[in-house]
């Protein structure tokens, strides 16, 4: 039992991903050259008007229902005051008492990132609101210089209960934000791309303790990774402290991945007044129950419900659906496959002990799978239907990968069609018998083990294409004769 | 001295002017006379109004979500006081990892 | 040929443009001679371009000649208030701080007047970011009064109101927060109309407040202003909160009223009350209430109760949006940028010198009633009470079609009378409260006070009344005793 408990809650901003910027009609594009996907209204020339983006509207809502979070009948956007050179107008426009979506959560389950148990848990949503991107800074020494592309970029903003006890769940939550967030369309999530991003509340309290610990902001983490870390790393630091007898002070922290630690960025004493009140160039957005009904109708299954379907009408066991629901492309891929596929299990089976680790160990990311699922499908049906052997079909799939032919076309080029063909397997059986008396007179003493030892040696004959079965029963039905 | 309603030189650094000793000094008592012109408004009991934020009682004005092509960077930096080699805009040092989001 | 310039009007120039009696160039060219003679003393201009004007009337001459004209009005200059943006141009809202910005863009009524031929005639001064009633808070120059050049034209369009006054240009573009068309337009004895809000695209207008802008023209007469606004108005895709179309067309059939015969016109009762209401202006109310009489309107009482806390409730909303609206100008994207060791002091020094005193000290205000701890009592409050200076506006046309009030409750007054901000502040308590409620308003001249400066009225439509307005508002002009408005300068 430790001494204190944990308390850590969550601020994730996902970029939606749309074709153009929240405000303006910029192109919602990442990795341009700096300041190429700007306009007088990103970049707040005088004069200019804010416009918003239904798309982004809708994917946030959607974000909101994915998330069980109940939507407003009533929202506005707000401004947000604070001088700094990223932002254009001095202002982000955001959302400040009525966001588009309340309170939702959730679920997180399973072996966390440590490898432990996670409790069958919901961590709560408190709310998630739309706002505008900031540009993006580039320190040199001695000054800075500032990119707008990124800035106006349409920006989700999830905000957790304070409901995660450990950095594995706070992973956890982050994984399963990020699975809602591509099951649904809403944004890619890529981190290098900065598409989500994080910032960590944590603070801690004697154990049992009703009053709340100190919290502590940690700001701008860029990967689940870091995320992790930091945790860990406040933890220690925290307990430290107030193990020594000190006290935590409210203050918003950084941190560095190369050194493993937090750092000070400022202290409750500097916090912002952000002077919020209603964007008077923007008009409030209504939804009637309806609307959002007909938006619920449209939503994608979520993660934990195609899970549940794979267990319940595909015959997958919990790990297997586990796997292929992590990713949205990896689980669509499934889908399409298992719909093709005589036994989806099989199918599965293939998916993660071959396809993903092949694709591991080149280092592809699922999206640049070069294996088309029919094609997969095929060499299942390939090897069940007794075309080829397993021993074939690993050979088969290794040439998938270079892409463009299909199973029976390797098979037939190859010649790997299984041989099972009585008279044509016997030839290999009796050579087989004939280049090895020894371990027939070991086989004749009663060691019938080592008949596995013939198989192996009429599979090497047969160049792996001889039916196992076929090679069992002949060998047997020879040694036995002898 | 009376109550003080306003600290102009509070309020003049959040607004980021620089103000020097005299202007703050008579800036300080525009203001009270201004904010105790303003106070005639607590004779009013507003409890049960709605706040109006907008003359026009539209809602969900959106736009559909179609790009156009962007400004030319080089008439968007333009007026722009320095740049790092005309592709970003130069500002005086900023600490990294002070952004907002 | 030659005209009578000091007293031409957009309809009369249409005309005799298509009957070929004058062209573009010479009409350009007549104006631009009278400005060289006029302005060193008025000072209406920040920028005036010979070259460029006649250029464009050339460009317009040629277009008539080819039969490719744009429109009726193609060839007929305009001044632009220097808070509406003009691609290529520098825009300045008459502060230093925007010295030398040159805008990447048209406003929306710049590319709607262009696409009508119009002429953009020059520049023309304000107070600062449009705050002000007496053009004296510009960084660059102190418009005059062309009726008595020791007087302020008024403000903030005051360089518009004098240009138009001084028939330095046929017509000109004001914007109006608080007043700011219909103030100097009354000071100057020129019509001034601001319509409701967002039925002009505020898009490429230098926001100042933004729930409370609204763009406008400064006209001879009532006829020119409602052309104007046809070739303006209209929903705007850059705009979120303009208005959705309407297929009114206000400069047709505006004559059409022979009387006023079952019109109900509003008298506050409050107005009467007004302390400071001068004696001149008070008589030349009551002489407009006759003329309004003798067309047949009925004279209703009504009730604008909140109308007291209008200035109060304006200084809360109006600041508090443009502190947030005037945050961006800090000389990093654009702009004069003063030179400081780090990044705070930039933005100090640079806002510090780039602003001038009223706008700092609205800038102070308004950021005052947002920051924590007063929001509620300031912020929240002010939208309450304009909830009730809406509500009063309601009321009052269901009991009268427009309401009539005195536009100030003085004439144009000396530079340098005012200085004390609260009571310039107080002197725009007729013209403010049509801002807070969002409904149209005109200032009409009516009379000429015995200080030999013209008094004008004012009328207000409901929401979207700016056809009846602007008819009733054009019959009033037509009976009025003085014809003619036409400064001594
Ligand atoms: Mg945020
Ligand atoms: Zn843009």
């Amino acid at each position: 039992m430790s001494k204190y408990d944990i308390v850590i809650g969550l601020e994730v901003h996902v970029q939606a991903r749309t074709n153009s910027k929240m405000f303006c009609s910029c192109p919602n594009k990442f990795g341009q050259e700096p300041n190429t996907m700007v306009c007088p209204v990103c970049m707040g020339f005088p004069g200019v008007m804010p416009y918003p983006n239904r798309e982004a509207v809708m994917k946030t809502v959607m974000a909101g229902l994915m998330c069980g979070c109940e939507i407003a009948k009533f929202s506005k956007f707000d401004r947000k005051s604070y001088f700094y050179p990223d932002m254009p107008k001095n202002y982000q426009i955001t959302q400040y008492d009525l966001p588009l979506c309340g309170r939702g959560g959730v679920h997180i389950f399973g072996k966390g990132f440590s490898g432990n148990d996670l409790p069958d848990k919901v961590i709560g949503i408190t709310r998630i609101h739309l706002e505008e991107d900031v540009g993006k800074l580039n320190h040199f020494s001695g000054y800075s210089g500032i990119d707008y592309n990124r800035a106006g970029v349409p920006l989700m903003e999830i905000v957790s209960e304070p409901d995660m006890c450990s950095a594995d769940e706070a992973y956890a939550y982050l994984t399963a934000l990020k699975q809602i967030m591509q099951y649904a369309d809403i944004s890619d999530c890529d981190m290098e791309k900065g598409q989500m991003r994080c910032d960590v509340n944590i603070s801690l309290k004697l154990a049992g303790a009703k009053e709340f610990g100190t919290k502590i902001e940690i700001k701008n983490l860029n990967s689940f990774r870091s995320a992790h870390r930091s945790i860990e790393h406040e933890i220690v630091r925290q307990a430290e402290i107030l193990d020594n007898g000190g006290r935590l002070m409210q203050e918003t922290r950084g941190w560095t991945d190369e050194r493993g630690e937090t750092y000070l960025l400022r202290s409750k004493e500097n916090a912002h007044d952000y002077r919020y009140f209603p964007e008077p160039d923007l008009l409030p957005m209504t939804f009637t129950d309806s609307e959002i009904g007909k938006i619920k109708n449209t939503l994608p299954e979520l993660p934990e419900q195609k899970r549940a379907r794979f267990v319940a009408t595909l015959g997958l066991t919990e790990y297997d659906a586990q796997v292929l629901t992590q990713d949205k492309t990896l689980s669509d891929y499934f889908d399409e496959g298992a719909k093709q596929a005589k036994s989806p299990k099989m199918l599965a089976n293939w998916i993660i002990t071959e396809l993903l680790r092949e694709l591991n160990d080149r280092n592809i990311p699922f999206e640049k799978n070069p294996v088309p699922v029919g094609h997969l499908v095929e060499l299942v049906e390939l090897v069940s239907a007794g075309t080829i052997t397993g021993k074939s079909a690993k050979e088969v799939f290794s040439e998938l990968f270079s892409g463009g032919k299909t199973p029976k076309q390797i098979v037939a080029e190859k010649g790997l069609l299984q041989i099972s063909d009585d008279s044509a397997i016997d030839k290999f059986v009796v050579l087989s018998i004939e280049q090895n008396p020894a371990q027939v007179k070991q086989y004749k003493e009663g060691k019938t083990t080592v008949i596995q030892f013939f198989v192996g040696q009429v599979m090497k004959l047969s160049k792996g294409k001889a039916n196992p079965q076929i090679v069992n029963k002949l060998l047997k039905e020879k040694l036995d004769q002898m | 001295m009376e109550k003080r309603i306003i600290d102009v030189k509070y309020v003049a650094a959040l607004a980021r002017l620089e103000l020097d000793s005299e202007k703050e000094e008579r800036l300080q008592k525009e203001m009270e006379t201004i904010l105790n012109y303003v106070d005639t408004l607590s004779e009013l009991d507003v409890s049960n109004i709605e706040p109006t934020a907008h003359a026009v009682q539209m809602t969900n004005v959106l736009r559909d979500d179609v790009s156009e092509p962007p400004f030319q960077r080089e008439e968007m930096l333009s007026n722009a006081p320095e740049t790092v080699g005309g592709e970003l805009i130069k500002v005086p040092a900023v600490i990294p990892g002070e952004e907002e989001n | 040929m030659s005209i009578k310039i000091e007293n031409f009007t957009i309809h009369e120039a249409a005309r005799l443009l298509e009957e070929k009696k004058i062209s573009s160039t010479e009409l350009c060219k007549a104006y631009i001679e009278r400005a060289k003679k006029l302005e060193p003393k008025v000072k209406a201009f920040l920028k005036l371009d010979e070259e460029d004007v006649l250029s464009q009337a050339k460009a317009s001459d040629d277009r008539r000649a080819e039969n490719r004209k744009l429109g009726q009005f193609d060839g007929i200059p305009l001044a632009v208030k220097d808070n509406i943006t003009v691609k290529g141009q520098t825009c300045t809202c008459a502060s230093k701080i925007l010295q030398k910005v040159v805008s990447p863009y048209d406003a929306t009524v710049i590319r709607k007047l262009k696409a009508n031929g119009f002429v953009l005639f020059g520049r023309t001064n304000m107070d600062e970011f449009a705050m002000g009633s007496s053009c004296e808070n510009s960084a660059y120059q102190k418009t005059a009064n062309p009726w008595n050049i020791n007087c302020v034209p008024g403000g903030s369009s005051g360089g518009s109101a004098a240009s138009v006054s001084a028939a330095e240009v046929t017509a000109a573009l004001g914007s109006d927060t608080g007043g700011s068309i219909r103030q100097p337009a009354s000071f100057c004895g020129v019509v001034g109309f601001k319509p409701t809000y967002g039925r002009i695209s505020r898009y490429g207008l230098i926001a100042f407040a933004s729930s409370l802008d609204q763009i406008g023209p400064i006209t001879r007469d009532v006829e020119d202003a409602a052309i104007l606004t046809d070739v303006m108005c209209g929903r705007d895709s850059r705009d979120a909160t303009s208005l959705p179309d309407t297929n009114e067309i206000f400069s047709e059939d505006l004559g059409g009223l022979k009387d006023l015969k079952g019109i109900r016109i509003g008298l506050p009762k409050e107005c009467f009350e007004i302390e400071g209401l001068d004696a001149g202006v008070r008589k030349s109310m009551e002489k407009s209430i006759q003329v309004f009489k003798d067309l047949g309107a009925e004279m209703v009482q009504v009730s604008l109760p909140h109308s007291k806390y209008a200035v109060a409730t304006y200084y809360v909303i109006a600041t508090a949006e443009a502190s947030a609206n005037l945050a961006r100008f800090d000389g990093i994207r654009y702009g004069n940028r003063m030179k400081a060791d780090d990044l705070l002091e930039t933005y100090l020094e640079t806002r510090g010198a780039g602003f001038g005193d009223e706008v700092k000290r609205r800038i102070i205000l308004g950021t005052f009633v947002l920051s924590s701890g007063y929001y509620d009592a300031y912020y929240t409050k002010g939208q309450k009470v304009r909830t009730l200076i809406r509500r009063d506006f309601q009321d009052a046309y269901r009991k009268c079609d427009v309401i009539l009030t005195p536009v100030s409750p003085t004439t144009a007054f000396k530079f340098g009378e005012k200085s004390d901000p609260l009571q310039m502040y107080l002197a725009d308590i007729f013209t403010i409260s049509t801002n807070l409620a969002g409904i149209c308003g005109i200032s009409v001249p009516a009379d000429i006070h015995e200080n030999g400066l013209p008094v004008g009225i004012q009328l207000l439509g409901p929401d979207m009344g700016e056809k009846q307005l602007l008819r009733i508002s054009h019959i009033f002009e037509k009976n009025r005793a003085i014809k003619e408005f036409i400064p001594g300068i």
